[in-house]
Protein backbone atom coordinates (compact mmCIF):
# COMPACT_ATOMS: atom_id res chain seq x y z
CA UNK A 1 0.00 0.00 0.00
CA UNK A 2 1.54 3.25 -1.16
CA UNK A 3 -0.39 5.38 1.29
CA UNK A 4 0.86 3.47 4.28
CA UNK A 5 4.49 3.64 3.20
CA UNK A 6 4.25 7.39 2.69
CA UNK A 7 2.76 7.84 6.10
CA UNK A 8 5.44 5.69 7.70
CA UNK A 9 8.09 7.78 5.97
CA UNK A 10 6.48 10.92 7.26
CA UNK A 11 6.52 9.71 10.84
CA UNK A 12 10.06 8.52 10.39
CA UNK A 13 10.99 12.12 9.65
CA UNK A 14 9.14 13.60 12.59
CA UNK A 15 10.20 11.03 15.17
CA UNK A 16 13.63 10.05 13.86
CA UNK A 17 16.46 9.31 16.27
CA UNK A 18 14.23 8.29 19.16
CA UNK A 19 16.22 8.17 22.40
CA UNK A 20 16.79 4.69 23.77
CA UNK A 21 13.79 3.34 25.61
CA UNK A 22 11.30 5.59 23.82
CA UNK A 23 8.49 3.93 21.91
CA UNK A 24 6.03 4.99 19.23
CA UNK A 25 2.47 3.96 19.97
CA UNK A 26 -0.38 4.21 17.49
CA UNK A 27 -3.59 5.25 19.20
CA UNK A 28 -6.12 4.69 16.47
CA UNK A 29 -7.20 5.08 13.68
CA UNK A 30 -9.62 2.35 14.76
CA UNK A 31 -9.66 2.43 18.51
CA UNK A 32 -12.77 2.45 20.70
CA UNK A 33 -11.60 5.58 22.50
CA UNK A 34 -10.91 7.72 19.43
CA UNK A 35 -14.60 8.56 18.82
CA UNK A 36 -14.47 7.92 15.13
CA UNK A 37 -11.48 7.29 12.94
CA UNK A 38 -8.57 9.37 14.16
CA UNK A 39 -4.94 8.49 14.57
CA UNK A 40 -2.51 9.68 17.19
CA UNK A 41 1.10 8.66 16.95
CA UNK A 42 2.42 8.98 20.48
CA UNK A 43 6.05 8.90 21.51
CA UNK A 44 6.31 7.55 25.04
CA UNK A 45 9.06 7.21 27.58
CA UNK A 46 7.79 4.52 29.90
CA UNK A 47 4.28 5.74 30.73
CA UNK A 48 4.99 9.40 29.97
CA UNK A 49 3.96 11.09 26.74
CA UNK A 50 6.90 12.90 25.13
CA UNK A 51 5.36 14.03 21.84
CA UNK A 52 2.37 13.30 19.66
CA UNK A 53 1.30 13.79 16.09
CA UNK A 54 -2.37 13.74 15.11
CA UNK A 55 -3.47 12.39 11.77
CA UNK A 56 -6.96 13.27 10.60
CA UNK A 57 -8.79 12.98 7.32
CA UNK A 58 -9.94 9.37 7.52
CA UNK A 59 -13.60 10.34 7.17
CA UNK A 60 -13.11 13.40 4.99
CA UNK A 61 -15.97 13.72 2.49
CA UNK A 62 -15.19 17.16 1.09
CA UNK A 63 -18.53 18.63 2.11
CA UNK A 64 -17.30 22.11 1.21
CA UNK A 65 -16.80 20.95 -2.38
CA UNK A 66 -20.22 19.27 -2.38
CA UNK A 67 -21.71 22.53 -1.15
CA UNK A 68 -20.51 24.18 -4.34
CA UNK A 69 -22.52 21.69 -6.38
CA UNK A 70 -25.66 21.20 -4.30
CA UNK A 71 -28.33 23.80 -3.89
CA UNK A 72 -28.94 25.41 -0.52
CA UNK A 73 -31.58 22.96 0.65
CA UNK A 74 -29.65 19.95 -0.63
CA UNK A 75 -26.58 20.90 1.40
CA UNK A 76 -28.70 20.37 4.49
CA UNK A 77 -28.17 16.62 4.25
CA UNK A 78 -24.41 17.21 4.42
CA UNK A 79 -24.76 19.16 7.65
CA UNK A 80 -26.58 16.16 9.14
CA UNK A 81 -23.44 14.15 8.75
CA UNK A 82 -21.08 16.58 10.45
CA UNK A 83 -21.76 16.33 14.16
CA UNK A 84 -23.95 13.26 13.94
CA UNK A 85 -24.61 13.19 17.69
CA UNK A 86 -26.71 16.36 17.57
CA UNK A 87 -27.78 16.77 13.95
CA UNK A 88 -30.55 19.38 14.35
CA UNK A 89 -28.03 21.91 15.68
CA UNK A 90 -26.05 21.70 12.45
CA UNK A 91 -29.22 21.90 10.36
CA UNK A 92 -30.37 25.00 12.17
CA UNK A 93 -26.95 26.68 11.90
CA UNK A 94 -26.91 26.25 8.13
CA UNK A 95 -30.52 27.27 7.56
CA UNK A 96 -30.17 30.38 9.72
CA UNK A 97 -27.20 31.45 7.59
CA UNK A 98 -29.13 31.03 4.35
CA UNK A 99 -32.17 32.80 5.78
CA UNK A 100 -29.97 35.66 6.87
CA UNK A 101 -28.58 35.97 3.35
CA UNK A 102 -32.08 35.93 1.89
CA UNK A 103 -33.41 38.20 4.67
CA UNK A 104 -36.30 35.91 5.45
CA UNK A 105 -38.24 36.38 8.67
CA UNK A 106 -39.60 33.06 9.85
CA UNK A 107 -42.81 32.83 11.91
CA UNK A 108 -42.39 32.78 15.69
CA UNK A 109 -43.72 29.24 15.85
CA UNK A 110 -40.77 28.03 13.76
CA UNK A 111 -38.20 29.78 15.95
CA UNK A 112 -39.75 28.35 19.12
CA UNK A 113 -39.65 24.81 17.79
CA UNK A 114 -36.12 25.27 16.45
CA UNK A 115 -34.92 26.48 19.84
CA UNK A 116 -36.57 23.58 21.66
CA UNK A 117 -35.06 21.09 19.26
CA UNK A 118 -31.66 22.78 19.56
CA UNK A 119 -31.64 22.46 23.31
CA UNK A 120 -32.84 18.85 23.17
CA UNK A 121 -29.97 18.13 20.78
CA UNK A 122 -27.50 19.79 23.12
CA UNK A 123 -28.70 17.48 25.89
CA UNK A 124 -28.32 14.46 23.60
CA UNK A 125 -24.80 15.48 22.67
CA UNK A 126 -23.70 16.06 26.25
CA UNK A 127 -25.21 12.75 27.40
CA UNK A 128 -23.10 10.94 24.83
CA UNK A 129 -19.96 12.93 25.62
CA UNK A 130 -20.12 12.46 29.37
CA UNK A 131 -21.42 8.92 29.18
CA UNK A 132 -18.84 7.70 26.68
CA UNK A 133 -16.15 9.40 28.69
CA UNK A 134 -17.10 7.13 31.56
CA UNK A 135 -16.99 4.14 29.22
CA UNK A 136 -13.52 5.11 28.00
CA UNK A 137 -12.35 5.22 31.59
CA UNK A 138 -13.96 1.91 32.45
CA UNK A 139 -17.39 2.85 33.83
CA UNK A 140 -20.26 1.59 31.71
CA UNK A 141 -23.33 1.97 33.88
CA UNK A 142 -23.41 5.79 33.73
CA UNK A 143 -23.92 5.76 29.98
CA UNK A 144 -26.58 3.07 30.18
CA UNK A 145 -28.40 5.00 32.85
CA UNK A 146 -28.72 8.14 30.73
CA UNK A 147 -29.07 6.42 27.38
CA UNK A 148 -32.65 5.58 28.15
CA UNK A 149 -33.47 9.29 28.32
CA UNK A 150 -31.51 10.01 25.16
CA UNK A 151 -33.59 7.35 23.46
CA UNK A 152 -36.73 9.17 24.59
CA UNK A 153 -35.49 12.35 22.88
CA UNK A 154 -34.70 10.34 19.75
CA UNK A 155 -38.27 9.09 19.69
CA UNK A 156 -39.54 12.67 19.73
CA UNK A 157 -37.19 13.54 16.86
CA UNK A 158 -38.32 10.47 14.98
CA UNK A 159 -41.96 11.43 15.32
CA UNK A 160 -41.18 15.02 14.33
CA UNK A 161 -38.86 14.48 11.39
CA UNK A 162 -39.28 10.86 10.36
CA UNK A 163 -35.64 10.06 11.01
CA UNK A 164 -33.52 9.42 14.05
CA UNK A 165 -29.97 10.20 13.08
CA UNK A 166 -30.09 12.21 9.85
CA UNK A 167 -32.97 14.46 10.70
CA UNK A 168 -32.65 17.02 7.85
CA UNK A 169 -35.06 18.95 9.99
CA UNK A 170 -35.29 22.54 8.74
CA UNK A 171 -35.98 24.05 5.37
CA UNK A 172 -35.11 27.51 4.15
CA UNK A 173 -37.95 29.61 5.53
CA UNK A 174 -39.36 27.13 8.00
CA UNK A 175 -39.58 23.52 8.94
CA UNK A 176 -40.10 20.38 6.95
CA UNK A 177 -43.45 19.80 8.67
CA UNK A 178 -45.47 21.03 11.60
CA UNK A 179 -45.14 19.60 15.09
CA UNK A 180 -47.41 16.72 16.08
CA UNK A 181 -50.14 17.14 18.73
CA UNK A 182 -48.37 15.42 21.65
CA UNK A 183 -45.06 17.22 21.01
CA UNK A 184 -45.23 19.46 24.07
CA UNK A 185 -46.51 16.90 26.55
CA UNK A 186 -43.93 14.32 25.47
CA UNK A 187 -41.05 16.75 25.91
CA UNK A 188 -42.33 17.64 29.37
CA UNK A 189 -42.35 13.96 30.29
CA UNK A 190 -38.79 13.54 29.02
CA UNK A 191 -37.55 16.49 31.06
CA UNK A 192 -39.35 15.27 34.15
CA UNK A 193 -37.50 11.97 33.90
CA UNK A 194 -34.17 13.48 32.92
CA UNK A 195 -33.81 15.82 35.88
CA UNK A 196 -33.42 13.15 38.60
CA UNK A 197 -31.44 10.98 36.17
CA UNK A 198 -28.80 13.70 35.80
CA UNK A 199 -28.43 13.95 39.57
CA UNK A 200 -28.11 10.18 39.80
CA UNK A 201 -25.54 10.22 37.01
CA UNK A 202 -23.56 12.82 38.87
CA UNK A 203 -23.62 10.70 42.04
CA UNK A 204 -22.84 7.52 40.17
CA UNK A 205 -20.01 8.64 37.92
CA UNK A 206 -18.67 12.07 38.66
CA UNK A 207 -18.53 11.65 42.41
CA UNK A 208 -16.88 8.30 41.92
CA UNK A 209 -13.35 8.39 43.36
CA UNK A 210 -11.69 6.62 40.44
CA UNK A 211 -13.34 8.86 37.85
CA UNK A 212 -12.41 11.92 39.86
CA UNK A 213 -8.79 11.00 40.22
CA UNK A 214 -8.47 10.12 36.56
CA UNK A 215 -9.93 13.42 35.35
CA UNK A 216 -9.18 16.14 37.92
CA UNK A 217 -6.28 18.27 36.74
CA UNK A 218 -5.84 16.15 33.60
CA UNK A 219 -5.60 17.68 30.13
CA UNK A 220 -6.07 21.20 31.43
CA UNK A 221 -5.46 24.38 29.50
CA UNK A 222 -5.34 27.88 30.93
CA UNK A 223 -7.88 30.44 29.76
CA UNK A 224 -5.28 32.33 27.71
CA UNK A 225 -4.03 29.24 25.94
CA UNK A 226 -7.59 28.07 25.29
CA UNK A 227 -8.37 31.40 23.62
CA UNK A 228 -5.09 31.28 21.71
CA UNK A 229 -6.05 27.86 20.35
CA UNK A 230 -9.46 29.04 19.22
CA UNK A 231 -11.41 27.01 21.77
CA UNK A 232 -15.13 27.69 22.09
CA UNK A 233 -18.16 26.14 23.71
CA UNK A 234 -17.97 23.94 26.83
CA UNK A 235 -14.22 23.37 26.48
CA UNK A 236 -13.51 27.09 26.62
CA UNK A 237 -16.02 27.70 29.39
CA UNK A 238 -14.40 24.93 31.43
CA UNK A 239 -11.23 27.05 31.36
CA UNK A 240 -13.19 29.85 33.03
CA UNK A 241 -14.10 32.01 30.02
CA UNK A 242 -17.83 32.76 29.94
CA UNK A 243 -18.26 33.06 26.17
CA UNK A 244 -21.40 31.73 24.58
CA UNK A 245 -22.66 32.69 21.13
CA UNK A 246 -26.21 32.50 22.48
CA UNK A 247 -25.40 35.40 24.82
CA UNK A 248 -22.68 37.27 22.93
CA UNK A 249 -24.26 37.36 19.51
CA UNK A 250 -27.85 36.28 20.13
CA UNK A 251 -29.77 34.59 17.37
CA UNK A 252 -33.33 33.27 17.39
CA UNK A 253 -34.89 34.22 20.78
CA UNK A 254 -31.91 33.46 23.00
CA UNK A 255 -31.85 37.05 24.24
CA UNK A 256 -35.40 36.62 25.54
CA UNK A 257 -34.91 33.53 27.69
CA UNK A 258 -33.15 33.23 31.03
CA UNK A 259 -30.23 30.91 31.37
CA UNK A 260 -26.80 30.95 32.97
CA UNK A 261 -23.43 30.16 31.50
CA UNK A 262 -21.63 27.62 33.66
CA UNK A 263 -17.86 28.05 33.84
CA UNK A 264 -15.09 25.85 35.19
CA UNK A 265 -11.80 26.75 36.82
CA UNK A 266 -8.79 25.03 35.33
CA UNK A 267 -10.17 23.62 32.09
CA UNK A 268 -9.35 20.04 33.10
CA UNK A 269 -11.21 16.99 31.91
CA UNK A 270 -13.29 17.00 35.09
CA UNK A 271 -14.24 20.64 34.61
CA UNK A 272 -15.37 19.97 31.06
CA UNK A 273 -17.58 17.15 32.29
CA UNK A 274 -19.08 19.31 35.03
CA UNK A 275 -19.72 22.21 32.64
CA UNK A 276 -21.57 19.84 30.33
CA UNK A 277 -23.67 18.52 33.21
CA UNK A 278 -24.73 22.02 34.16
CA UNK A 279 -25.37 22.98 30.53
CA UNK A 280 -27.87 20.16 30.27
CA UNK A 281 -29.76 21.60 33.24
CA UNK A 282 -29.67 25.06 31.66
CA UNK A 283 -30.97 23.62 28.40
CA UNK A 284 -33.92 22.10 30.25
CA UNK A 285 -34.52 25.50 31.84
CA UNK A 286 -34.69 27.10 28.39
CA UNK A 287 -37.04 24.42 27.10
CA UNK A 288 -39.35 24.88 30.08
CA UNK A 289 -39.62 28.58 29.34
CA UNK A 290 -40.56 27.94 25.73
CA UNK A 291 -42.59 24.78 25.68
CA UNK A 292 -45.94 26.20 26.76
CA UNK A 293 -45.65 29.34 24.71
CA UNK A 294 -45.32 27.91 21.20
CA UNK A 295 -47.51 30.32 19.23
CA UNK A 296 -50.08 29.16 16.74
CA UNK A 297 -49.45 29.85 13.09
CA UNK A 298 -47.84 28.51 9.93
CA UNK A 299 -44.70 26.41 10.04
CA UNK A 300 -42.97 28.25 7.22
CA UNK A 301 -42.55 31.82 6.10
CA UNK A 302 -44.93 33.16 3.50
CA UNK A 303 -42.22 33.92 0.96
CA UNK A 304 -42.74 32.69 -2.60
CA UNK A 305 -40.01 30.61 -4.24
CA UNK A 306 -38.73 29.18 -0.97
CA UNK A 307 -41.18 26.55 0.10
CA UNK A 308 -42.83 23.71 -1.80
CA UNK A 309 -46.52 24.60 -2.19
CA UNK A 310 -49.13 22.18 -0.78
CA UNK A 311 -49.80 19.24 -3.07
CA UNK A 312 -53.51 19.95 -3.63
CA UNK A 313 -52.63 23.38 -4.98
CA UNK A 314 -49.84 21.96 -7.15
CA UNK A 315 -52.32 19.57 -8.76
CA UNK A 316 -54.87 22.25 -9.60
CA UNK A 317 -52.95 25.44 -10.16
CA UNK A 318 -50.45 26.15 -12.93
CA UNK A 319 -48.54 28.81 -10.98
CA UNK A 320 -48.01 26.50 -8.02
CA UNK A 321 -46.86 23.74 -10.33
CA UNK A 322 -44.25 26.08 -11.80
CA UNK A 323 -43.06 27.09 -8.33
CA UNK A 324 -42.79 23.46 -7.42
CA UNK A 325 -40.60 22.72 -10.43
CA UNK A 326 -38.50 25.83 -9.95
CA UNK A 327 -37.72 24.98 -6.33
CA UNK A 328 -36.90 21.37 -7.15
CA UNK A 329 -34.77 22.18 -10.19
CA UNK A 330 -33.16 25.50 -9.30
CA UNK A 331 -33.43 25.67 -5.54
CA UNK A 332 -33.95 28.86 -3.60
CA UNK A 333 -32.64 32.20 -4.85
CA UNK A 334 -29.94 33.63 -2.68
CA UNK A 335 -28.76 37.13 -3.65
CA UNK A 336 -25.03 37.68 -4.23
CA UNK A 337 -23.12 38.32 -1.05
CA UNK A 338 -20.90 36.86 1.62
CA UNK A 339 -22.09 35.94 5.06
CA UNK A 340 -20.60 34.46 8.18
CA UNK A 341 -23.05 33.28 10.76
CA UNK A 342 -22.23 31.32 13.86
CA UNK A 343 -24.41 29.43 16.28
CA UNK A 344 -23.65 27.74 19.57
CA UNK A 345 -23.66 24.07 18.73
CA UNK A 346 -23.24 21.47 21.47
CA UNK A 347 -19.51 21.40 20.86
CA UNK A 348 -18.87 25.12 20.51
CA UNK A 349 -19.08 27.80 17.88
CA UNK A 350 -20.29 26.32 14.61
CA UNK A 351 -19.88 28.87 11.84
CA UNK A 352 -20.88 28.86 8.19
CA UNK A 353 -19.12 31.17 5.77
CA UNK A 354 -21.04 31.31 2.53
CA UNK A 355 -20.11 33.14 -0.67
CA UNK A 356 -23.03 33.46 -3.06
CA UNK A 357 -22.79 34.70 -6.64
CA UNK A 358 -26.55 34.56 -7.10
CA UNK A 359 -26.43 31.13 -8.64
CA UNK A 360 -28.17 27.90 -7.76
CA UNK A 361 -25.31 26.73 -5.56
CA UNK A 362 -23.02 28.74 -3.31
CA UNK A 363 -19.70 29.73 -4.89
CA UNK A 364 -17.93 28.75 -1.69
CA UNK A 365 -19.03 27.17 1.57
CA UNK A 366 -16.76 26.96 4.55
CA UNK A 367 -17.64 25.36 7.85
CA UNK A 368 -15.95 26.57 11.00
CA UNK A 369 -16.29 23.42 13.04
CA UNK A 370 -15.34 23.58 16.71
CA UNK A 371 -13.64 20.15 16.89
CA UNK A 372 -11.06 21.17 14.32
CA UNK A 373 -9.74 23.95 16.57
CA UNK A 374 -9.73 21.80 19.72
CA UNK A 375 -7.89 18.92 18.27
CA UNK A 376 -4.87 20.90 17.11
CA UNK A 377 -4.19 21.64 20.79
CA UNK A 378 -4.10 17.93 21.60
CA UNK A 379 -0.26 17.61 21.70
CA UNK A 380 -0.02 20.48 24.15
CA UNK A 381 -2.79 19.00 26.31
CA UNK A 382 -1.21 15.57 26.70
CA UNK A 383 2.54 16.26 26.66
CA UNK A 384 4.17 15.26 29.92
CA UNK A 385 1.14 13.32 31.12
CA UNK A 386 0.54 9.60 31.32
CA UNK A 387 -0.43 7.58 28.29
CA UNK A 388 -3.69 6.55 29.97
CA UNK A 389 -4.57 10.22 30.49
CA UNK A 390 -4.63 10.88 26.74
CA UNK A 391 -7.85 8.87 26.66
CA UNK A 392 -9.48 11.01 29.35
CA UNK A 393 -8.34 14.18 27.58
CA UNK A 394 -9.61 13.15 24.17
CA UNK A 395 -12.97 11.99 25.53
CA UNK A 396 -13.48 15.21 27.44
CA UNK A 397 -12.75 17.33 24.35
CA UNK A 398 -15.66 15.59 22.58
CA UNK A 399 -13.81 15.21 19.30
CA UNK A 400 -16.24 13.90 16.70
CA UNK A 401 -14.55 12.65 13.55
CA UNK A 402 -17.43 13.53 11.23
CA UNK A 403 -17.28 17.15 12.29
CA UNK A 404 -13.49 17.33 12.51
CA UNK A 405 -12.90 16.13 8.95
CA UNK A 406 -16.04 17.55 7.41
CA UNK B 1 -16.85 50.62 16.43
CA UNK B 2 -16.97 50.31 12.64
CA UNK B 3 -15.99 53.92 12.08
CA UNK B 4 -13.23 53.90 14.68
CA UNK B 5 -11.53 50.89 13.16
CA UNK B 6 -11.92 52.15 9.60
CA UNK B 7 -10.43 55.47 10.60
CA UNK B 8 -7.59 53.81 12.48
CA UNK B 9 -6.65 51.43 9.70
CA UNK B 10 -6.93 54.14 7.07
CA UNK B 11 -4.61 56.44 8.93
CA UNK B 12 -2.12 53.85 10.14
CA UNK B 13 -2.01 51.37 7.24
CA UNK B 14 -3.14 53.43 4.26
CA UNK B 15 -0.26 52.17 2.11
CA UNK B 16 -1.18 48.48 2.53
CA UNK B 17 -4.96 48.76 2.17
CA UNK B 18 -6.17 47.77 -1.29
CA UNK B 19 -9.27 49.12 -3.02
CA UNK B 20 -12.34 47.13 -2.00
CA UNK B 21 -15.01 45.50 -4.04
CA UNK B 22 -18.54 46.32 -3.06
CA UNK B 23 -19.66 43.17 -1.27
CA UNK B 24 -23.03 42.55 0.30
CA UNK B 25 -21.86 41.19 3.63
CA UNK B 26 -22.65 41.23 7.33
CA UNK B 27 -19.02 41.79 8.30
CA UNK B 28 -16.73 44.78 8.31
CA UNK B 29 -13.91 43.85 5.94
CA UNK B 30 -10.62 45.20 4.66
CA UNK B 31 -8.54 44.03 1.75
CA UNK B 32 -4.84 44.21 2.50
CA UNK B 33 -1.56 43.38 0.83
CA UNK B 34 -0.28 39.98 1.81
CA UNK B 35 3.16 41.23 2.92
CA UNK B 36 1.54 43.42 5.55
CA UNK B 37 -0.73 40.76 6.99
CA UNK B 38 1.30 39.77 10.10
CA UNK B 39 1.87 43.42 11.04
CA UNK B 40 -1.79 44.32 10.70
CA UNK B 41 -2.97 41.25 12.59
CA UNK B 42 -0.44 41.79 15.37
CA UNK B 43 -1.40 45.46 15.68
CA UNK B 44 -5.11 44.69 15.83
CA UNK B 45 -4.46 42.01 18.44
CA UNK B 46 -2.24 44.16 20.66
CA UNK B 47 -4.26 47.37 20.36
CA UNK B 48 -5.61 48.04 23.87
CA UNK B 49 -8.93 49.39 22.60
CA UNK B 50 -9.71 47.05 19.69
CA UNK B 51 -8.15 43.88 21.18
CA UNK B 52 -8.90 41.41 18.40
CA UNK B 53 -7.54 38.59 20.52
CA UNK B 54 -9.43 35.68 19.01
CA UNK B 55 -8.90 34.16 15.59
CA UNK B 56 -12.43 33.17 14.69
CA UNK B 57 -11.99 31.64 11.28
CA UNK B 58 -9.46 31.25 8.50
CA UNK B 59 -10.29 30.09 5.02
CA UNK B 60 -9.83 30.87 1.35
CA UNK B 61 -11.89 31.43 -1.78
CA UNK B 62 -10.97 30.45 -5.34
CA UNK B 63 -12.27 33.04 -7.83
CA UNK B 64 -11.19 31.13 -10.93
CA UNK B 65 -12.54 32.82 -14.04
CA UNK B 66 -14.25 35.56 -12.05
CA UNK B 67 -11.57 37.75 -10.54
CA UNK B 68 -7.87 38.48 -10.50
CA UNK B 69 -5.78 37.50 -8.62
CA UNK B 70 -7.23 34.07 -8.38
CA UNK B 71 -7.34 33.41 -4.63
CA UNK B 72 -8.35 35.25 -1.53
CA UNK B 73 -7.37 34.14 1.96
CA UNK B 74 -9.96 35.28 4.46
CA UNK B 75 -9.25 35.90 8.13
CA UNK B 76 -11.98 36.52 10.68
CA UNK B 77 -10.90 38.18 13.92
CA UNK B 78 -13.09 38.63 16.96
CA UNK B 79 -12.80 41.21 19.68
CA UNK B 80 -14.38 39.85 22.88
CA UNK B 81 -13.72 43.16 24.56
CA UNK B 82 -16.00 45.02 22.13
CA UNK B 83 -19.10 42.86 22.40
CA UNK B 84 -17.49 40.16 20.25
CA UNK B 85 -17.23 42.46 17.26
CA UNK B 86 -15.99 40.67 14.15
CA UNK B 87 -13.60 41.98 11.51
CA UNK B 88 -12.65 40.31 8.28
CA UNK B 89 -9.29 40.68 6.58
CA UNK B 90 -9.07 39.61 2.95
CA UNK B 91 -5.74 38.92 1.31
CA UNK B 92 -5.65 38.52 -2.49
CA UNK B 93 -3.14 35.91 -3.64
CA UNK B 94 -2.10 34.86 -7.12
CA UNK B 95 -1.39 31.28 -8.10
CA UNK B 96 1.93 30.01 -6.69
CA UNK B 97 2.34 32.99 -4.39
CA UNK B 98 2.99 32.59 -0.69
CA UNK B 99 1.12 34.20 2.18
CA UNK B 100 2.95 34.93 5.45
CA UNK B 101 1.84 32.60 8.19
CA UNK B 102 0.31 34.04 11.36
CA UNK B 103 0.94 30.97 13.54
CA UNK B 104 3.42 32.96 15.62
CA UNK B 105 0.63 35.42 16.46
CA UNK B 106 -2.26 32.96 16.80
CA UNK B 107 -1.26 29.32 17.50
CA UNK B 108 -4.76 28.40 16.40
CA UNK B 109 -3.90 29.33 12.79
CA UNK B 110 -1.75 26.21 12.48
CA UNK B 111 -4.29 23.69 11.26
CA UNK B 112 -6.53 26.09 9.32
CA UNK B 113 -3.47 27.25 7.34
CA UNK B 114 -2.48 23.66 6.69
CA UNK B 115 -6.02 22.96 5.56
CA UNK B 116 -5.95 25.88 3.13
CA UNK B 117 -2.56 24.67 1.85
CA UNK B 118 -3.84 21.13 1.47
CA UNK B 119 -7.23 21.74 -0.11
CA UNK B 120 -6.66 25.01 -1.97
CA UNK B 121 -2.91 24.82 -2.62
CA UNK B 122 -1.93 28.20 -1.16
CA UNK B 123 1.46 27.93 0.60
CA UNK B 124 2.23 29.84 3.79
CA UNK B 125 5.73 31.11 4.45
CA UNK B 126 7.25 30.56 7.90
CA UNK B 127 4.68 27.95 8.82
CA UNK B 128 6.20 25.52 11.37
CA UNK B 129 4.86 22.37 9.68
CA UNK B 130 3.43 23.02 6.25
CA UNK B 131 2.23 19.55 5.28
CA UNK B 132 -0.97 18.08 4.00
CA UNK B 133 -3.49 17.80 6.80
CA UNK B 134 -6.59 16.08 5.50
CA UNK B 135 -5.60 14.39 2.23
CA UNK B 136 -2.93 11.65 2.19
CA UNK B 137 0.68 12.72 1.63
CA UNK B 138 0.80 11.30 -1.88
CA UNK B 139 -2.44 12.92 -3.07
CA UNK B 140 -2.07 14.88 -6.28
CA UNK B 141 -3.83 18.22 -6.69
CA UNK B 142 -5.86 20.40 -4.38
CA UNK B 143 -9.50 19.32 -4.31
CA UNK B 144 -11.15 22.58 -3.30
CA UNK B 145 -9.78 24.43 -6.33
CA UNK B 146 -12.50 25.20 -8.83
CA UNK B 147 -10.59 23.48 -11.65
CA UNK B 148 -10.24 20.23 -9.72
CA UNK B 149 -12.66 17.85 -11.45
CA UNK B 150 -15.58 16.84 -9.29
CA UNK B 151 -15.34 13.17 -10.19
CA UNK B 152 -11.61 13.04 -9.57
CA UNK B 153 -8.67 13.64 -11.88
CA UNK B 154 -8.83 12.50 -15.50
CA UNK B 155 -12.17 14.10 -16.37
CA UNK B 156 -11.03 17.50 -17.48
CA UNK B 157 -14.17 18.31 -19.45
CA UNK B 158 -15.82 19.12 -16.17
CA UNK B 159 -13.75 22.26 -15.74
CA UNK B 160 -15.44 23.87 -18.71
CA UNK B 161 -18.77 22.57 -17.52
CA UNK B 162 -18.27 24.01 -14.05
CA UNK B 163 -17.51 27.50 -15.28
CA UNK B 164 -20.48 27.79 -17.59
CA UNK B 165 -23.16 25.63 -16.06
CA UNK B 166 -25.17 28.20 -14.15
CA UNK B 167 -24.44 31.25 -16.23
CA UNK B 168 -27.55 31.21 -18.37
CA UNK B 169 -29.99 29.91 -15.84
CA UNK B 170 -33.05 31.98 -15.15
CA UNK B 171 -32.96 32.41 -11.43
CA UNK B 172 -33.25 36.14 -11.12
CA UNK B 173 -37.03 36.30 -11.54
Amino acid sequence: MVMYEKTAEHFGKKFKDLPEGHLLVNLGPSHPATHGILQNVIQIDGERVVDTESVIGYVHRCFEKLGERYDYNQFLVCTDRMNYVSTPLNNIGWILTVEKMMQIQVPERVTYVRMIISELSRIMDHIICNGIMGVDLGAFSGLLHLFHHRENIYQILEKLTGARLTTTFCRVGGMERDIYPEFQSEIKTVIKGLKPALDEFQDLLIRNKIFNERTAGIGGLSADRAIAYGFSGPNLRAAGVPWDVRKDDPYMFYDKVDFDIPVGEDGSALDRTLVRMEEMRQSMRIIEQLIDGIPEGPYHADVPHTFLPPKDRVYHNMEELIYHFKIIMHGVKVPPGEYYMSTEAANGELGFYVVSEGEKSPWRVHVRRPCFWYYQAFPELVKGGLLADTIATMSSLNVIAGELDC
Amino acid sequence: MKDTITEYLNSRFSEVLLPQRDINTNLLYFTIKKEALPTVVQTLKDHPEFAFTYLNDLTSVDWLGKREPRFEVVYLLRSPKNKHFRLQLRVPVGEGEEVPSIVSIFPSANWPEREVYDLMGIPFSNHPQLERLIMPDNFIGHPLRKDYPLEGPGQDYLIEDLLTIHVNEDIAG
